[in-house]
Formats: structure tokens, sequence, C-alpha cells
């Protein structure tokens, strides 16, 4: 794979990254569109520049781990897994379908080059920090990053996980917060809300980094300032917008969960031409 | 020669949708009613509930093991609380606070969970709730209830919310054959027998209670007389039902859409072992998750169809002495 810096490069993998998942989610004819479409700039730029790893050898060790806690929006991660060259592109379009590769959430029985089974929202940050420990036991560079859904850090185990991390300084672990504002049935802030989250996190021992989530050079100071920081996990907070580079997706939490109408999808891919 | 068991199976509600309809019907009748979800009312239909009376729905967000403690504490200050969210995480993120919050002081909380078994389809294992009997029967004095129909599901939820103590009552997502005629009395810890027989028993719960009878159809064509019961209640068990259907037709499948391990088929086969020994066979999901795909493509590959339920009186009919 080519791995690039250069925020146009990025911003174009981006852009073809969000037609693959319309195309994915409209194949199935299930899935979850909204949280996809607003990760997609935090995927890409994670694999695509920032993270330490090797598709040619999944399991280097010293890999950076990519933990996607918030599991119902696999169809990003396997779009940019694909394109890295981790898992087959001509199998995309059997998302969810029986025996594919990419199950309707990660599974790592169908694709080991996933780092965990995720799809149970509250559980990854734990796992993220079990990983950052592991490589700081054996003294070397890994990093892990935990992308997690708005919704789901209201689980109290994401919170109990924050709390161990900052109490042992694990400077390598670093939770992202997709903040696009929505969940399941409806807007976070109706249904529990988080703020101010900033604040949360900062109290809970945390670096606290907020940007603008589809600012991909925002997103890589980010990560950039995350690496630099000694003594403490680093949270960026992500402000996306759910549904994001589709004009009827976004901000609509219709589309949390639902798939788009072949008719919608050619709308939507129009948009992103 | 007719087929006696003529059981029409036309398409109904699915039972998670019924239990939506019934807890609105309670909630007009007893103002002590009250309903809690995590993020999931628009699945687990208690959306019609918050949405009639917003000042008795408790939101609790994602956080599932705080819902259910939040209920137990609405159940012992009088309150009868439904909390709702799939069963996978009601029952996992849950246990805890159902065995020492419900369970063990025994209070009042009725939990229900939905999108059980591997026919929610295409959301695949994480989703999947194979273990809930399981998980609900291992806590001491709790009601354990799995309706089969739409009918059932709303004459349960009535017996839920008068019964005193915790229940927990497993719903599915998908539409379901209609079993029963609408009203039809249930009871508590009775099973219903639905075609009579005298060679087999075939003893089924959930969505495998349509698939047993009509593989008591098919099994009727071959000259086998299989009797069908339903257990909409899983426990405490009819173990009465049981030791006839030991004494009397010799033979026993039961089928159930859980894993083989901690499901109805063991707590029947302790029944059996107790009262009647007799050769039994069990269908159900065999030590392993499911995976993604349709869910006819999942009940197949899972063997959860009347085919598997045929085939396991066939095997057990040959044990039969
Ligand atoms: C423990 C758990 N509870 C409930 C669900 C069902 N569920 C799937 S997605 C979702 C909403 C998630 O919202 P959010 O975290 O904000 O994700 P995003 O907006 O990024 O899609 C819910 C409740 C689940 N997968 N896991
Ligand atoms: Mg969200």
């Amino acid at each position: 794979m080519q791995k690039t810096s250069d925020v146009a490069q990025l911003a174009a993998i981006t852009k073809a990254m969000r037609r693959t998942v319309l195309q994915m989610i409209t194949e199935a004819g299930s899935g979850h569109p909204g949280g996809s479409l607003s990760a997609a700039e935090i995927v890409v730029t994670l694999f695509f520049d920032v993270m330490r790893h090797d598709p040619a050898n999944p399991k280097w060790p010293d890999r950076d781990r990519f933990i996607l806690s918030k599991g119902h929006c696999c169809p990003i991660l396997y779009a940019v897994m694909a394109e890295c060259g981790y898992c087959p592109k001509d199998k995309l379009m059997t998302l969810r379908k029986l025996g594919s590769p990419y199950q309707g959430h990660p599974d790592v029985r169908f694709l080991p080059a996933l780092e965990a089974s995720t799809g149970s929202l509250g559980l990854g940050l734990s796992l993220g920090l079990g990983m950052a420990l592991a490589a700081r036991l054996n003294g070397g560079k890994s990093r892990s990053y935990v992308v997690l859904g708005d919704g789901e850090i209201q689980e109290g185990q994401v919170w109990e996980s924050a709390m161990a991390a900052g109490f042992h300084r694990v400077d390598n672990l670093v939770a992202i917060v997709d903040y696009n504002q929505i969940q399941l049935d409806g807007f976070v802030k109706d249904i529990m809300e988080l703020e101010p989250l900033a604040d949360k996190w900062r109290s809970f021992g945390w670096h606290v980094v907020e940007a603008y989530g589809h600012d991909i050079a925002a997103l890589q100071n980010a990560f950039g300032e995350a690496s630099s920081m000694k003594g403490k996990p680093t949270c960026v907070i992500a402000h996306t917008i759910k549904g994001k580079g589709v004009s009827f997706m976004e901000g609509n939490p219709k589309y949390h969960g639902q798939a788009p109408t072949r008719e919608e999808c050619a709308r939507a891919l129009q948009e992103l031409a | 020669m007719p087929a006696k068991t003529k059981y029409e199976l036309p398409l109904g509600a699915a039972t998670r949708e019924a239990f939506g309809k019934a807890l609105v019907e309670l909630g007009r009748e007893n103002p002590n009613v009250v309903a809690l979800d995590a993020d999931l009312s628009k699945s687990t239909y208690t959306a019609a509930f918050a949405k009639e009376f917003p000042g008795r729905f408790v939101e609790c967000g994602i956080a599932e093991a705080n819902m259910i403690a939040i209920g137990a504490g609405l159940a012992s200050s009088g309150k009868i609380p439904f909390a709702a969210s799939f069963s996978v995480f009601a029952m996992n993120k849950g246990f805890e606070q159902l065995r020492v919050t419900a369970a063990y002081p025994n209070v009042n909380l009725k939990v229900v969970g939905t999108h059980s078994g591997i026919s929610i389809g295409e959301d695949g294992p994480s989703q999947m709730s194979v273990e809930d009997l399981s998980l609900a029967c291992s806590l001491p004095g709790f009601t354990v209830l799995c309706p089969a129909d739409e009918t059932a599901m709303i004459e349960l939820v009535k017996l839920a919310a008068a019964h005193v103590g915790p229940v927990f009552i497993r719903a599915g997502r998908p539409k379901v054959a209609k079993i029963y005629e609408a009203g039809r009395q249930f009871k508590i810890g009775e099973s219903i027998e639905l075609v009579e027989g005298s060679d087999v028993t075939l003893i089924a719960t959930g969505l495998l209670v349509a698939e047993s009878i009509r593989a008591a159809e098919a099994l009727e064509s071959e000259g086998i007389s299989a009797r069908v019961i339903d257990f909409p209640t899983i426990k405490p068990l009819d173990r009465e039902a049981i030791a006839r259907a030991a004494r009397e037709t010799g033979a026993i499948v039961v089928a159930e859409e859980h894993l083989v391990d901690g499901g109805l088929g063991v707590r029947v086969a302790q029944a059996v072992a107790e009262m009647h020994p007799a050769p039994m066979e069990f269908v159900g999901i065999q030590n392993t998750y499911a995976e993604s795909g349709t869910p006819e493509q999942l009940l197949d590959k899972y063997g959860l169809l009347a085919r598997d339920v045929a085939a396991a009186a066939r095997r057990v009919l040959k044990r039969k002495r």
C-alpha cells in the first residue's frame, strides 16, 4: 500500500471510500451508513497516514492497533482495509451475506486481520487499553487507536477504562470520539446528554484535543499531538456530521441504521462524483 | 388421509411488536407500570409507550447494566417496571444487576429481551442472544417466558405484570406464524398441547413451535404420530406434562432457537431423568456462534427447521424400546 501525508490525496481516498461504503450497504440492503460516513476521514487518516502497520504482514507484533469499538460502522473499516490490501476488494459487495469476510459486525473469525470482534458497544476502549499495556510491557512502539461512538460512550465500561488508562498513564492509547450527535433513537442531547464532554475526559486524566472530524489536516495535528504527549492518554473529540457527504443523510437520524434505496444510492454517488 | 394436525400457520406480527402493544394496554390500565429502554425503543417497540406516557418512560441511553439496576430500584419502590433492550444486551450486560439487584432480593422487575436467537439475520452474533434462556433460568426466583406468537406474547405480558416477582420475557425480531387465536388463555407454568400424538413428543418453544407443528405433519405422512407441546413458560417448568409425555410416548425431542447448552432441552432432560427416563434428542444451536446471513439461511444452516425436528424425531424413535 502507498501511505501518504498529502491532504489532497487523503481527501480523494476518503471520497472513494464513501462511495464504496454506500454501494456496499445498498447492495446488502441493511447496515449503518450514517456512522460509517461520519468516521471516514478518521479511519482513512489513521490507516493511510498515521498508523504504523503493514498489510503484507498483518500480525507484525509491533504494529499499531486499530479498534472500531462502534462495530456497526464496519463498512468504512472494511472499505479502508481492502484498499490497504488486507482483504479482497472484489468481495466488498458481499457485505452481510452468508459466508462473506465482511460480516454485519467485525468478526475476526471471518477476517483475521481485524484486531477485535466488536458490535456490542462499550468494550473497545478496554481492549485497546490492554493492547497498549502489552506494548508497554514489551518495550515496543505500538500505539492503540480506538474509535468510539458518542452514543456508545454512555456505556459505563467506557469510563472504567478511561479511569484506568488515566491512572496508569497509558500514553500510547488514543480514543477517538466520533461526535456526530446522533445515536439510534435520535439526537444524543435528547437521549443522554454528554456535555461537558472534554471536561469529563480531562477529569479522568486524559489529554484532550478537539478537532473538526472532516478536516484531515486537523486530524493529523491531533494525532501528532497525541504521539508527543507523555504520561497521559489522549482523547480526540472529533466533531463530525452523521451521514457526511450525502446531503439527504447529513444530520438525519433515519440513516443511522437504514440502507439507502438504489435510487437514493445513485443520487448519493452523484453528489460524491 | 386428512392431516390430523390441520394447523394453518398464517404469518402474524413479530413478538416484539406484540410486546409493544401489550405494554401500552398495561400502561392504560395500571399507572404503576413504567418502562425503561436503552436507545432501542424503536426496535423493542417501547416507543409507543414512551409516546403515550412520557412521564413513565425512562430513557437510559446505551447503558443496559444501569438500566436493569434502575429498574430494580423502581420495582423496590412499588413500580412495575418493564426494562427492554435486545436480549443479548439486557442479559449479558445486565447479568450481575439481574442477579444481585433483582433475583437475590426477589424484586418485581420485568425484563424483556427482543431480537433473541439467530433469526435476526444479517447483524450477526454480537447482536444474537443464544444463551439468554440459560442465563435467565440460572437466576433463582425468576420466571422465564418465551411466547411463540403475538397472542401468546400479549397474554404473557399481562400475566407477567400481574405476577409478583422477577420475570424475563424473550421476544424475537421477525414476523412469526400465528399459533393461537386472539384471546386464548395462558397460565404461567403451564404448557399447551397443540397436536395430539402417541409415538413421540415434540417439545418446543418460541420460533420452533411452528416448525415442530410442521414436523408433526411431515411425520404423520410417514405414519408417525407426534405430539407437539408448546412451552411458553421455561421456568417454572411444566413437569407434569413432561412426565406424561415420557410415559405415554416414550420418546422426546426438544427444539429451541438457543444454544443446546443450558436451554429448555437440558431442563426437560433433567425432569425426564428424575421422573420417567426416556430417550431424547435436542434441536438447537450446537456449541457455536452463528454469523451474518438471511434469517432463512441461518435457520437452515444451523438446523432449526421442521426438517431438523422431524429428523430428530426419527432418530429418537430408533432408540425407543
Ligand atoms: C451494548 C449495545 N447496546 C445497544 C446496541 C444497539 N446499537 C447499535 S448502534 C447504536 C447507536 C450507536 O450510536 P453511536 O455510538 O453514536 O454510533 P454512530 O452515531 O457513530 O453510528 C445502538 C444503540 C449495541 N450494538 N450494543
Ligand atoms: Mg453517534
